[in-house]
């Protein structure tokens, strides 16, 4: 560990929190553009979230500790997935601290509380949301394992910045697995991020809700976390699936330098695949719900013949 | 207008009159409409007879002095409006069994006569007045008791009367396990305003004014229903011209709640795109009917005896285009519902209504012919301009979601071929109204109206006085096609899932204002 992978690290967590709220502005504004709207501000999400912090903070009667503490849970949870997914370079001191499981864990953890305070003040939404939020957490975070044990594969390894590094800086070649892992990736991370088909996040038919339903009872500075979690969920997301199947011009140990170039080029990728998921969005009308079981177990089937096929290419005893 | 020519035969409803209730006179109006006591031992046998004779209820109501209960039944084009007078400690008999959207109303009824007659009918829980209302019998607000439902894992969801999107007040109770909906049973009333007293307190002849305030989708298909009682009762010949632009009016107000309707259920689905580009055709709309008529939404724009705005060529002309505008638009939008597997898939099937199902509970308007009853007034009877429009009735068996979006789509690329229609064939301007008959002479006439307005049969009911020589309303009563559909929406969810409530709900789209009066 270094003063340079020290300042990595920090400008990794630093652009995670100023640049999700950005990237849920920029996907919005396509979805708008593709309507044939006219599109909010790109900083609108920033308005917002200046909004509710400044708000009074309206808190449920018979609301329990938990209630209180899993916004800055759950916030905190985004924080440390954003610090250990390699975004500008893989020289992260945090990085050994959890691997790609570790990751999914701390997803899983998110959802477990989120559930939790939402069941605490005992509304029928929070309940019924809960209870849907389970039943895609269960059925995604499967999926969302095999996609990152056949990235794994390739690398031996489960450490996230060493799978990247692996599939960054090696020499170019073909992993059609990556090909299958990349569909059960988007599947997964439109469940996850409560994206049409599966959740429709501006919704406002309380009885169709998923995720909105979670924090139906929040205000203020919780509710100001909540959607900054969201945003850096998003974010988390599109860095995590650039790394795995884009990795190109993240920075590593022996190439500090790279770092200067990596910035510009994760903007890049970031608007791309922004502009790329509101096009899916606006395509798609979303699913009843009890299709979102085969549309997961969809992409867990994927993720599981990319790894088989990983498997079948790679010589026995031999890493790729 | 052929209230004079005698009819060439007597029809069914007419001759089962004849028999149970033979003081039973033809009211004058385009419509014919039958109205008279009905013995109080015939109550029963009138609805049977109607009921075995394929009648429906239309609507039921208590006088606004407590003395009277009106009843309307219509077969085919006719309508039967016949009264029972209210005797104290008389139960009336339960119309329910015959009838299923009686329940309601005739709770209604009760709340509304402030419990000045009875009916031998086993649910007698209030509807309209939830505890609140002041009056000497008010017990304390109590909770609605709502018919429970046990079993293991059953739960209950309790949705409303505030909603989280900007929309009426009305109470949702769902007993569900898991996502199914195992029970719904709705709560309305909550937009009760007495709007009946008010039309009391104002001359008749402004009347109009509060019909067309009473539900702001349908302020053209009220007021017109309006002032067909009101001339009908005053016996007003309205001038040709006034009927063909009211019925211009009818239409344009169609169109632009179905294109309203169509975007919003994409949108309930998930397809925002659907609602952008709808609501952009409606805007587009609205804006014509703001720039002709003077209100977006054609509010005030009927009048009794005649229509507030007169259309020159160069109007005619913007409308026609418009229609010729649309049309194809309109196509591609149904090609695009129609193709889009994620859109189908969720309409298809869900929250259906058989046809025997509603034939059985009486579904009525858009979403009774989205499931097999063809009932559109504008098909049936003779009067003007309909009778020379040749109207082609939307009809589909299915009684899903999707069936209601495809007579959406139907009405409304046949709403655009009769406005073409009325503006081509607009006869010649005329007077306005060509005999009015001096009203110091009228003295508690009745008159009745009926118009089918974008969501099914409104039917206004209403009897002058002449009061201080000045014309005042003694006793009026508007009948929402809601009333009917309420209930059947409670049918339609069963065995589908929670989430897909709103969009099962919203292709009923109905009415809470108009019901809750």
């Amino acid at each position: 560990m270094n003063g340079l992978s020290l300042l990595a690290q920090l400008l990794d967590i630093l652009l995670a929190l100023l640049l999700a709220p950005l990237l849920t502005g920029w996907v919005n504004q396509w979805r708008a553009w593709l309507q044939n709207k006219t599109a909010p501000s790109l900083f609108q999400p920033y308005y917002t979230l200046h909004k509710l912090f400044h708000k009074e903070l309206i808190v449920a009667h018979q609301a329990s500790p938990l209630y209180r503490a899993a916004p800055y849970i759950v916030f905190g949870c985004m924080v440390l997935a954003s610090a250990i997914i390699p975004t500008l370079s893989t020289d992260l001191p945090l990085a050994p601290a959890a691997d790609a499981i570790a990751l999914v864990g701390l997803f899983a953890l998110a959802r477990v509380f989120l559930s939790l305070a939402a069941m605490d003040v005992g509304t029928a939404f929070g309940t019924l949301g809960a209870r849907r939020d389970m039943l895609i957490g269960f059925l995604a975070e499967p999926a969302l394992l095999m996609v990152l044990f056949s990235a794994s594969l390739i690398s031996r390894a489960t450490s996230l910045s060493t799978i990247v590094e692996g599939l960054a800086h090696q020499t170019l070649v073909i992993h059609p697995s990556l090909a299958f892992a990349g569909v059960a990736f988007t599947l997964v991370s439109l469940a996850e991020n409560a994206r049409i088909p599966v959740d429709n996040p501006t919704t406002h038919l309380e009885l169709t809700m998923i995720h909105e339903s979670l924090i139906l009872e929040y205000s203020a500075r919780h509710l100001a976390l909540f959607e900054w979690a969201a945003s850096l969920k998003l974010f988390a997301y599109s860095c995590m699936g650039l790394a795995l199947f884009f990795p190109w011009g993240i920075a590593n140990a022996k190439t500090p330098l790279l770092l200067l170039l990596a910035l510009p080029l994760l903007v890049f990728k970031l608007a791309v695949g922004g502009a790329l998921l509101a096009l899916l969005e606006t395509f798609s009308a979303k699913m009843r719900i009890f299709r979102v079981p085969e549309f997961l177990a969809t992409a867990f089937l994927l993720a599981v013949i990319g790894m088989l096929i990983t498997l079948l290419l790679t010589p026995f005893g031999k890493a790729a | 207008m052929t209230s004079s020519a005698p009819p060439l035969q007597r029809t069914i409803l007419q001759r089962l009159l004849q028999e149970l209730c033979p003081d039973c006179q033809r009211l004058p109006g385009p419509f014919p409409v039958w109205h008279g006591p009905c013995p109080g031992a015939q109550w029963w046998p009138l609805a049977q007879r109607i009921h075995q004779a394929g009648g429906r209820l239309v609507a039921l109501w208590p006088d606004a002095h407590a003395t009277l209960l009106h009843v309307t039944y219509a077969l085919e084009e006719t309508l039967a409006w016949v009264w029972l007078e209210l005797g104290k400690a008389q139960k009336i008999p339960d119309l329910s069994p015959l009838f299923p959207a009686a329940n309601r109303l005739q709770r209604a009824a009760v709340d509304l006569a402030d419990f000045s007659l009875a009916f031998d009918a086993p649910d007698q829980r209030p509807w309209l007045d939830h505890g609140c209302w002041l009056r000497e019998q008010s017990a304390p607000p109590q909770p609605y008791a709502f018919v429970p439902v046990t079993g293991e894992g059953v739960h209950e969801i309790a949705v409303g009367p505030i909603h989280a999107g900007i929309i009426e007040p009305g109470h949702f109770r769902f007993s569900v396990v898991g996502e199914k909906v195992l029970r719904l049973e709705a709560h309305l009333g909550y937009t009760h305003k007495g709007a009946a007293a008010r039309w009391r307190q104002r001359p008749a002849l402004l009347g109009h004014e509060l019909a067309a305030r009473l539900c702001g989708d349908s302020t053209v298909a009220y007021s017109w229903a309006f002032c067909m009682a009101l001339e009908a009762a005053l016996d007003w010949r309205v001038a040709e011209r006034t009927l063909w632009l009211r019925a211009l009016l009818l239409e344009r107000e169609r169109v632009a709640n179905h294109l309203g309707d169509l975007g919003a259920l994409g949108n309930d689905a998930g397809f925002a795109v659907g609602l952008a580009h709808f609501s952009r055709l409606r805007e587009d709309w609205l804006r014509l009917s703001k720039a002709l008529f003077g209100h977006r939404l054609l509010m005030d724009s009927i009048l009794p005896g005649g229509v507030r705005t007169d259309l020159d060529k160069t109007q005619c002309a913007l409308l026609h285009a418009q229609c010729v505008a649309l049309e194809p638009e309109l196509l591609t939008l149904r090609d695009i519902y129609e193709g889009h597997a994620g859109l189908q898939d969720r309409f298809g099937t869900t929250g259906q209504v058989l046809p025997g199902l509603a034939r059985q509970l009486g579904l009525t308007g858009l979403a009774g012919r989205a499931s097999g009853m063809a009932a559109d007034l504008r098909c049936h009877g003779n009067w003007a301009p309909y009778n020379a429009l040749d109207v082609q009735a939307a009809l589909r068996e299915e009684g899903d979601v999707a069936a209601r979006v495809a007579v959406r789509f139907d009405e409304t690329l046949e709403s655009l071929r009769l406005i073409r229609l009325i503006l081509d064939h607009l006869p010649a301007p005329g007077p306005a109204v060509a005999a009015q008959q001096n009203l110091a002479s009228t003295h508690a006439v009745r008159g009745l109206g009926r118009v089918e307005g974008w969501r099914g049969e409104i039917q206004v009911a209403l009897q002058l006085e002449n009061h201080r020589d000045s014309l005042t309303l003694r006793d009026i009563h508007l009948h929402d096609p809601s009333w009917q559909n309420w209930p059947v929406l409670e049918h339609a969810i069963l065995g589908n899932i929670v989430p897909d409530f709103p969009l099962i709900n919203k292709s009923f789209n109905l009415c809470y204002s108009g019901h809750d009066q």
